[in-house]
């Protein structure tokens, strides 16, 4: 009798316990979190923040704004810059006048982001190009398709070709958890990036396209598979969950499982990142209101839409 | 029969929720005897309020003027259909007026425009023109008397243009506003187009002031209160409308479409013609 790819793998690294999984995540959502405490997790998610634009509608302009948002978020409060910023390949080279040589990062998704349907050689060739037009960390997509039909060595092998042509430059894997349907399918594919990546590359729940996005049980089975992965072998993986995280106290949630996880060694933004755009400004806000005493519009602070 | 007693909620972003904190306070007959818990809303409920109001408030002012109106007549059709509730909880001659007084915003709704709105004259070859716009969200402060009336006369001229409200009921007799929002929540209104808080004044006053989306508040406040609004509305740049707690509420001049004034903005437009 033949035995699943799957089935094997999860005899090997267990399997996950999807109610136990979930207890715990609904227990993080209630802890009290005092006035200080608040205002070091709001700076620390600040400084987490991967400030992301990936519409179709991105102009070198949009680019550019994004660019000084992510130097200088708000300019009272002593609010530290944000950790990147994330853009599509051709916008690269337009953050790259921008944020060059400061410490804000530019992330580009490639490889044929979000859907990851084109050929090995066009993504790679993606990457390379992002790379060498200046991009410090590449967020790639697995072969969703490859590892539903269980062919895990060619998802494997494409995510270390991906390795190989960063180079230099940080890999976020994004496993896109929503199309994994399962529990176990996250964690099995949360362990076979991280068997080919490097210390210190991420693996990312999201591209942020889809209909479900970053949930806290999501990220508590990736996070469950670094904890296992590094008591394993001692190598440290970050984390990136993205899409779907808008409010600030939504991303302290995301921190208090980090924390309680993993533990204080994950809490900088070489471990840990938020991928989101409009997270930026609630968190922006609820620090002004811990400053200011008064709780703040969403047009105080820039590149927000909203007028009513 | 077993006795089943209500729980009250607030009616908030088109939910029933309790307060945040889960506090509540005591309300009782005037003879005394225990009725019901009512939530002492706290700052978060009404931060929270505001964003409900925030995420409704669009919707509704692009709502057609005519919907508008016809939203506001269904309001009234509920408020008739419990006539016999209401009137137990305040009193037959509010009940009627609180309903007449809706009807009759509800006619306002297409109308104002033309009453607020103009074309003026200038010298230069324009057409010149003033429309109003809704300011956004509106917080309100109820009396402590004619808990229904009154807290109806200050959020119709405010809705009436599209704006969205938070509203604080009266502390001492908060029941007509459970039981108005029970009515909303089934009249055709967009959930988070009126949000009705119950719970302490003075603990609220401050908050009101100083919350920058508020964009105005209409309230009824004594003279210290008056003083902590236009405090806290001088740092956060909004408009305060002040009545007094010896208003009659049944009085006509709570009629006057210039309530609806109060709570818009003026645009005006210059449009090029030829010479």
């Amino acid at each position: 009798m033949t035995t699943f790819p799957l089935r094997r793998l999860l005899d090997e690294i267990g399997a996950v316990d999807a109610i136990g999984v979930e207890e715990r995540v609904a227990k993080y959502t209630t802890r009290s979190i005092k006035n200080r405490s608040k205002v070091f997790g709001l700076k620390l998610a600040t400084s987490m923040v991967d400030l992301t634009t990936l519409e179709g509608k991105d102009t070198p302009g949009k680019v550019a704004s994004l660019c000084r948002k992510a130097l200088c978020p708000h300019p009272e409060g002593d609010v530290p810059r944000v950790a990147a910023v994330c853009v599509y390949p051709s916008m690269v080279r337009h953050a790259a006048k921008h944020v060059k040589g400061t410490e804000v990062r530019i992330a580009s998704v490639a490889t044929a982001f979000p859907s990851g349907q084109t050929p090995l050689k066009t993504r790679l060739g993606e990457v390379r190009q992002a790379v060498a037009d200046g991009a410090d960390e590449i967020d790639m997509v697995i072969n969703r398709g490859a590892f539903l039909s269980g062919e895990f060595d060619r998802m494997q092998d494409e995510i270390a070709a991906v390795v190989e042509a960063c180079g230099d430059a940080t890999l976020k894997v994004i496993l896109e958890t929503s199309e994994l349907e399962t529990y176990d399918n996250i964690r099995a594919a949360s362990v076979l990036a991280m068997r080919v990546i490097r210390p210190g590359d991420f693996i990312k729940t999201s591209t942020g396209k889809t209909s479900s996005n970053a949930t806290l049980a999501n990220q508590q089975v990736m996070l469950d598979a670094i904890r296992d992965h590094y008591l394993a072998t001692g190598t440290e993986i970050a984390m990136k969950p993205a899409g779907g995280i808008k409010t600030a106290k939504q991303a302290l949630h995301f921190l208090v499982a980090v924390k309680e996880t993993l533990g204080d060694r994950w809490l900088t933004n070489t471990r840990y990142r938020f991928g989101a755009s409009s997270l930026l400004n609630d968190l922006l806000r609820q620090l002004e209101k811990q400053r200011t005493g008064a709780y703040q519009a969403p047009w105080t602070f820039t590149e927000d839409s909203g007028g009513y | 029969m077993l006795q089943i007693t209500k729980t009250p909620k607030c009616y908030v972003g088109g939910k029933f929720i309790r307060s945040e904190s889960g506090r509540v306070y005591e309300m009782r007959s005037s003879s005394g005897d225990f009725l019901a818990n009512i939530p002492l809303c706290s700052r978060k409920d009404l931060r929270n309020a505001v964003e409900a109001a925030a995420s409704a408030g669009p919707g509704w002012a692009g709502r057609s003027p005519y919907n508008r109106a016809q939203i506001l007549y269904r309001i009234a059709e509920m408020l008739e259909s419990r006539f016999a509730e209401l009137a137990h909880a305040t009193s037959e001659r509010e009940v009627r007026a609180t309903i007449d007084r809706i009807v009759h915003f509800a006619g306002w709704a297409d109308k104002y425009e033309q009453v607020l709105g103009s074309v003026n004259p200038v010298a230069s070859p324009h057409f010149n023109f003033t429309v109003t716009e809704p300011m956004g969200i509106i917080g309100i402060l109820a009396p402590e008397d004619a808990p229904l009336l009154a807290l109806m006369t200050l959020v119709l001229p405010a809705i009436v243009s599209g704006n969205a409200v938070v509203a604080l009921a009266s502390e001492s007799q908060p029941y007509p506003s459970i039981l108005l929002g029970e009515m909303l929540a089934v009249s055709d209104l967009p959930g988070g187009v009126v949000n009705l808080l119950t719970g302490s004044r003075s603990e609220l006053i401050p908050t009101f002031a100083t919350h920058e989306h508020l964009r105005a508040v209409s309230a009824t406040a004594t003279k210290a209160e008056a003083t902590t609004l236009q405090q806290g509305a001088a740092e956060s740049v909004k408009r305060v409308v002040i009545h007094a707690p010896k208003t009659d509420w049944f009085a006509g001049i709570h009629d006057s479409p210039y309530a609806i004034r109060d709570f818009v903005e003026a645009k005006t437009v210059w449009h090029p013609i030829g010479s």
